[in-house]
C-alpha cells in the first residue's frame, strides 16, 4: 500500500491514455479499413451488442473476417506496409490509443490504492445488516471494518453463509456490487482504504472530479 | 341559432370549440400549412387574449368569419381524404375511445379486471354492460361482455391501446366468463398493434391462444374496428360479424412500418411523407377497401371527418348497429327465423336514419344446437376468407378430376376410419375382454396340467423380445439409410467462422465439411448454420415418400401493390414454386403424416392468401386421412404486407383450420427453424399444443428493431433464441438438426401413441 498518490496523479495527467495493441488472430491477407489518426468506437448498446468500428478485414481460405474495434480511441502506428499482404498470426497491426476519462482514472487509482476484497465464489452477495445500517448512518466519515468481522452474506442454493473480512483493517471506501447481484468468482466486492490514507484519497478523487476537463 | 345571437359569456367557449376544430384539421393534414390554418389559430389566440377589449358586435363578426372559413376548409378536406389522412383521423386525440362508447352506447357498465391505472393492463378494458332497445314503447335490456382497447384520453399508462400479452390474456379470461354465462361479446378494436414483448405469456403466443379459443367460443361475438393494427386487432377480432367505422383503418402493418420496409429506411432516419402516403394508399386500409376485399362485413357511417368524443348521433347509430349485428348472428342459428330476419333486413334498408324503436325483440340466449350452428357459421365464414384472391387452375376437367379424387379419398377414409375402424376397435375390445376372461378361466383349468408338464419336461428360460407395436427396427445410418443428398452449399472451397467463435473458441470450419458431414452444425459449440429447405425434404422423410399436393395454387397481387407482381414473378422463376408453402404427404420411418412447410426463399416465407389456403387445405387433408399434421417452419417473416388485410385474415382462417383439425382428434406438431416471427407465430403456429425449435432458431413476435422503435428499449441479442423461448414456455423442446428425424418419430409415437391416426 506504499503508493505515492502524487506520482500516480502526475503520471495520469501527463499520459491519460491506455494503448491497446491490435494483432492478427491468425494468418491471412490483411486489408485495413481505417486510417492513421482516425477515431474509432468500441462496442455499444446495453449488452455491448452493437459492434464497434470496422478496423480491418483478414482473409484466409476465402473466409473474409471483419474485425471490429473492441475499444474506443484513436488509431496510431498503422502498418500500411502490410496492406494486402499475407501475414502470420500475432502480427501487430496498429494500436488504439484510448483516452481515459475521469471515472476510468479514478477506478485505476482506486484499484491501486484500495485493498480489494474479492468474491470467494460465484454467488449472490449482500452486506450484513450491521454494515448496511452503519453505512447509512456514517458513510461520509467512513465505515471501519476489522479483521474477522462479518461483512458479507453469501447466498448460494438458498443457503446463507457469513463471510468474515480478511485483509487490511480500514474504512469501507467502495462497494462494487448491488445487493443481491450474482457476482463471479474473483470479481471485486469491497474496496477498503487504510485510515491514514482515507482523507488523502478522498481529496485526490475530489480534485480529479472537479479539476480535470474530461 | 346564429353565433351573433349567442350571449357574450359563450364567446370563450365558442372560441375554444373553434380552436379544437382547427387543431383537429391540423391533426388530419399533419401540418398547419394547409389553407393557412396556423394563422387562424393565431387569430383565435389573439381574440381570446383581448376578449373584453373588443366590441361585442365586432367580436361575433370575427368569430363568424373564422367559423365560415373553418367550415369551408373542413368541407374541402372531407372531399378528398387520403388513406394517410384517415390514419391521422384515427390517431387524433379528439377521436372517440372505448370509454366514450361505454358511456354513450351502453346503459350501464361495470369494469372488470381492474380500473384505470390499477389494472392488469390498462390498454385492455373489459366490462359487463347492459344495452337496451325499445320495442313498441317497452324497454328490453340485454347483458353483454364488452372487451376492447382503450387508447386513453391523454393517459400515458394506457400505452396508446397497445395491449401487452397479459392484457390479451385478460381478454381471453373474460371471453371464457362470457361463454360460461352465455352472454354475447362486443369487441372494440382501437389498437395500433400489440406491444411486442416476449415476456410470459408472450405477445405472439397469447394472440394465438386467443384466436384458438375464439374459433370455438359458444357465444355470439361482434367486433367494431376503429384502428385495426394487424395482430393486435386479431387478438380480439375473430368474431362472427366484423363492423368497421367509415373513418377507421384496418391494416396489416402501420403505414410507417410498411414505408420503412419498402423504402429500406434505416433506423432513426426520417420517413419521407410522400413514401408514407404512397404506402398507406397501397395497403388498402380504408373501410371501403376492406369491405370490397371481404375482410369486414359492414361499415358504420361516421361524419365526413370522423366521429369525435361528443358525437352523440354516431353513438346512437353504433348502439343500433351493435344490437342489429348481434340479432343477426343470433337469428342465423334459429330454426324459425324467416319473418324476423326479413324484418331486421327491412329495418336496415329503410333509410340511413337510426329508428327510435326496434320492430322486434330478439332474445340472445341460445340452445346447445343453436350454439353448434353458431360455430359452424363462424367456421365457414373464416375458412372462406380470401377465396378468389389466389390463382388456381380453373380448367373444368382438371378441377373435376381433383374434386373426384378428393371425394374418393374422403369416402375411402370415412369408411376405413369412420365406419370400419370403430367397429374393428369395438370388436377388438370385446375380443380382448373375452380372451382376458377366458385366459383367467383357462389358467385355472390348465395350470395344474402345465405345472405337471413343466416338472416332467423342464424348458430353459429365453429372454423375451420386447418390440413396440408399429415401430420398425432401427438401422445404422451407415448402411441402407445413407442418403446421398448433400447441400449445394458444400460445393464452395472456403472456410467460415462460427458466430460463437469469440465465446467458445470455435475454429474456422471448412465449408464442404460443415455442410456435408457436419449437417451445417459447428462441431465445437453446436451452432446450427442455416440450410436450404431441400435438405430437410431429402433427409427428414423416408426416401420417395414425399407426395406434394396443391402445388398449383399460386400467389397473386390482389391489392395491385406497386412492384409486387414483378417481385412475385422473380421468386416464382427463382424457386420454381408458386407460393412460400409446400404441402405434402410423407412418411417418417413408416409413419404417414401431412406436412406444411414454409420456406424462406419465396418472399421470406411470408404468408399471403395462397399460403393460407394451402395450409387450410393441408389441415383438411390431414383431417380426412386421419394423419398427424406437421408444420415445419424453415423460416417465416410474418404476414405478407403486400397482400394487406387479406394476409392478416389468414391468421384466424388458418387457426380455425387447425382448431377444427385438432377437435377432430388430430395431432398437430410445429417445428420452428431459422427465423419465425410475427403473424403466423401469433396464430396457426403459436396455437399448437406441441411446438419445438431446432437449435439456433429464433422465435418471436417482432424483431429487435420493431421492439426498439415501439418500446424504446433495446433487447439482448439472444432475446428471441430457442433457448429463451423454451424458458418462457413457448416451445416444448429444442431439437438438434442431426437428430430431427429421430426426435420427430419419437414425438409422433409419444404424443400420438396408439391414437396416432384416429383419435
Amino acid at each position: 500500500m506504499d503508493i505515492n498518490l502524487n506520482d500516480l496523479l502526475r503520471r495520469y495527467r501527463s499520459h491519460p491514455f491506455e494503448d491497446y495493441f491490435v494483432e492478427t488472430p491468425h494468418t491471412g491477407v490483411v486489408f485495413f479499413k481505417v486510417k492513421e489518426g482516425q477515431t474509432v468506437k468500441g462496442p455499444g448498446g446495453e449488452w455491448l451488442h452493437r459492434p464497434g468500428t470496422l478496423l480491418y478485414v483478414i482473409e484466409r481460405e476465402r473466409n473474409v473476417k471483419r474485425m471490429t474495434a473492441l475499444w474506443s480511441g484513436q488509431i496510431s502506428g498503422i502498418r500500411l506496409d502490410i496492406e494486402g499482404q499475407f501475414v502470420e498470426a500475432g502480427e501487430p497491426l496498429f494500436s488504439i490509443r484510448h483516452q481515459l476519462d475521469k471515472e476510468e482514472i479514478i477506478d485505476r487509482i482506486l484499484t491501486q490504492v484500495l485493498y480489494i476484497f474479492s468474491a470467494p465464489q460465484r454467488a449472490r452477495y449482500f452486506l450484513t445488516p450491521e454494515i448496511s445500517a452503519r453505512m447509512e448512518k456514517q458513510f461520509k466519515q467512513g465505515v471501519s471494518v476489522e479483521l474477522g468481522e462479518d461483512v458479507l452474506i453469501m447466498s448460494l442454493m438458498k443457503r446463507d453463509t457469513m463471510i468474515s473480512y480478511e485483509g487490511v483493517p480500514g474504512s469501507l471506501y467502495k462497494v462494487y456490487f448491488n445487493s443481491g447481484d450474482m457476482v463471479e468468482q474473483g470479481s471485486p466486492l469491497l474496496g477498503i482504504c487504510s485510515p491514514d490514507k482515507l482523507q488523502y484519497v478522498q481529496k485526490v478523487i475530489h480534485r480529479i472530479r472537479t479539476e480535470w476537463e474530461k | 341559432m346564429r353565433i351573433d345571437q349567442i350571449h357574450m359569456a359563450d364567446s370563450g367557449r365558442l372560441l375554444s370549440q373553434l380552436a379544437d376544430r382547427i387543431s383537429y384539421l391540423i391533426d388530419i393534414k399533419g401540418n398547419s400549412e394547409y389553407g393557412n390554418i396556423g394563422s387562424l389559430l393565431g387569430q383565435i389566440q389573439r381574440l381570446r387574449q383581448s376578449l373584453f377589449e373588443i366590441k361585442e358586435s365586432d367580436l361575433f363578426e370575427e368569430i363568424d368569419r373564422i367559423e365560415d372559413r373553418i367550415s369551408f376548409l373542413e368541407d374541402r378536406v372531407a372531399e378528398k381524404l387520403s388513406p394517410a389522412e384517415i390514419v391521422n383521423i384515427v390517431r387524433s386525440p379528439q377521436r372517440f375511445t372505448l370509454m366514450d362508447i361505454l358511456e354513450n352506447v351502453y346503459d350501464s357498465y361495470t369494469e372488470l379486471g381492474g380500473e384505470g391505472e390499477c389494472n392488469i393492463d390498462p390498454a385492455i378494458v373489459v366490462a359487463r354492460a347492459t344495452i337496451s332497445r325499445r320495442v313498441k314503447n317497452r324497454l328490453y335490456s340485454h347483458q353483454v361482455m364488452v372487451i376492447g382497447h382503450e387508447k386513453g384520453q391523454g393517459e400515458e399508462y394506457r400505452n396508446g391501446g397497445c395491449a401487452r400479452p397479459w392484457g390479451n390474456n385478460k381478454a381471453l379470461k373474460y371471453m371464457r366468463v362470457a361463454e360460461t354465462e352465455g352472454i354475447p361479446i362486443h369487441f372494440y378494436i382501437f389498437t395500433p398493434g400489440s406491444y411486442p414483448i416476449e415476456d410470459y405469456p408472450g405477445a405472439a403466443q397469447q394472440i394465438a391462444r386467443n384466436l384458438y379459443v375464439m374459433a370455438k367460443l359458444k357465444v355470439p361475438m361482434v367486433s367494431f374496428i376503429s384502428e385495426g393494427g394487424s395482430g393486435g386487432a386479431e387478438a380480439i377480432g375473430a368474431s362472427g360479424l366484423r363492423l368497421m367505422g367509415s373513418r377507421g383503418y384496418y391494416s396489416v402493418i402501420s403505414p410507417e412500418g410498411a414505408a420503412a420496409i419498402e423504402g429500406k429506411i434505416r433506423e432513426g432516419e426520417k420517413l419521407p411523407r410522400k413514401l408514407l402516403e404512397h404506402c398507406a394508399a397501397q395497403l388498402k386500409i380504408t373501410a371501403e377497401d376492406n369491405l370490397r376485399l371481404g375482410t369486414i362485413d359492414r361499415i358504420i357511417g361516421e361524419p365526413p371527418l370522423g366521429a369525435r368524443r361528443d358525437d352523440f348521433p354516431f353513438f346512437r347509430r353504433l348502439r343500433y348497429e351493435m344490437l342489429r349485428a348481434t340479432d343477426e348472428l343470433v337469428l342465423k342459428t334459429k330454426n324459425f327465423r324467416a319473418f324476423r330476419a326479413y324484418a331486421l333486413k327491412r329495418q336496415a334498408e329503410e333509410g340511413k336514419d337510426v329508428p327510435e324503436d326496434f320492430d322486434l325483440f330478439i332474445g340472445w340466449s341460445l340452445t346447445d344446437l343453436e350454439r353448434e350452428r353458431l360455430l359452424e357459421f363462424r367456421f365457414k365464414k373464416y375458412i372462406e376468407l380470401g377465396k378468389g384472391y389466389f390463382i388456381e387452375n380453373k380448367n373444368i376437367l382438371t378441377q373435376g378430376i381433383r374434386k373426384t379424387k378428393v371425394f374418393a379419398s374422403k369416402t375411402y377414409y370415412d369408411i376405413r376410419y369412420g365406419l370400419l375402424r370403430p367397429h374393428h376397435r369395438n370388436v377388438q375390445k370385446v375380443i380382448e375382454e373375452v380372451s382376458g376372461e377366458g385366459s383367467v378361466f383357462l389358467r385355472k383349468v390348465t395350470e395344474p396340467v402345465r405345472a405337471a408338464y413343466d416338472f416332467v419336461f423342464p424348458q430353459p428360460e429365453r429372454p423375451s423380445k420386447v418390440i413396440r407395436s408399429g415401430e420398425p427396427e432401427r438401422k445404422s445410418i451407415f448402411a441402407e439409410e445413407w442418403d446421398p443428398y448433400v447441400s449445394p452449399l458444400a460445393n464452395e472451397d472456403c472456410t467460415v467462422t462460427c458466430p460463437n467463435a469469440a465465446k467458445y473458441g470455435c475454429l474456422d470450419l471448412w465449408v464442404p465439411d460443415l455442410y456435408g458431414e457436419f449437417c451445417g452444425v459447428c462441431p465445437n459449440c453446436g451452432h446450427h448454420f442455416p440450410l436450404e429447405y431441400q435438405w430437410y425434404l431429402e433427409n427428414l422423410f423416408d426416401k420417395n415418400s414425399v407426395r406434394e399436393f396443391n402445388a398449383h395454387i399460386a400467389s397473386c397481387n390482389p391489392l395491385g401493390f406497386q412492384g409486387y407482381s414483378a417481385r412475385l414473378q422473380k421468386d416464382i422463376k427463382h424457386t420454381g414454386r408458386n407460393s412460400s408453402i409446400i404441402t405434402f404427404e410423407a412418411e417418417v420411418w413408416g409413419i404417414r403424416l401431412v406436412v406444411a412447410m414454409l420456406f424462406s426463399n419465396f418472399r421470406g416465407g411470408t404468408v399471403g392468401v395462397a399460403e393460407g389456403e394451402k395450409f387450410v387445405r393441408a389441415c383438411d387433408v390431414a383431417s380426412t386421412t386421419r394423419r398427424p399434421l406437421l408444420a415445419y417452419i424453415h423460416s417465416t417473416g410474418g404476414i405478407r404486407i403486400h397482400e394487406g388485410t387479406l394476409g392478416v385474415v389468414q391468421m384466424p382462417k388458418c387457426t380455425f383450420g387447425v382448431r377444427e383439425y385438432n377437435d377432430n382428434g388430430g395431432l398437430y406438431i410445429v417445428v420452428y427453424d431459422n427465423n419465425s416471427y410475427a403473424g403466423p407465430v401469433a396464430s396457426f403456429l403459436g396455437c399448437s399444443l406441441y411446438q419445438f425449435g431446432i437449435r439456433s432458431s429464433r422465435i418471436g413476435f417482432a424483431g429487435p428493431r420493431v421492439i426498439r422503435e415501439t418500446t424504446g428499449q433495446d433487447v439482448p441479442t439472444d432475446y428471441h433464441s430457442a433457448k429463451n423461448a423454451l424458458k418462457r414456455g413457448h416451445i416444448q423442446g429444442i431439437w438438434d438438426r442431426r437428430e430431427f428425424k429421430k426426435n420427430l418419430y419419437d414425438a409422433l409415437m409419444t404424443l400420438g401413441g396408439p391414437n396416432l391416426y384416429y383419435k
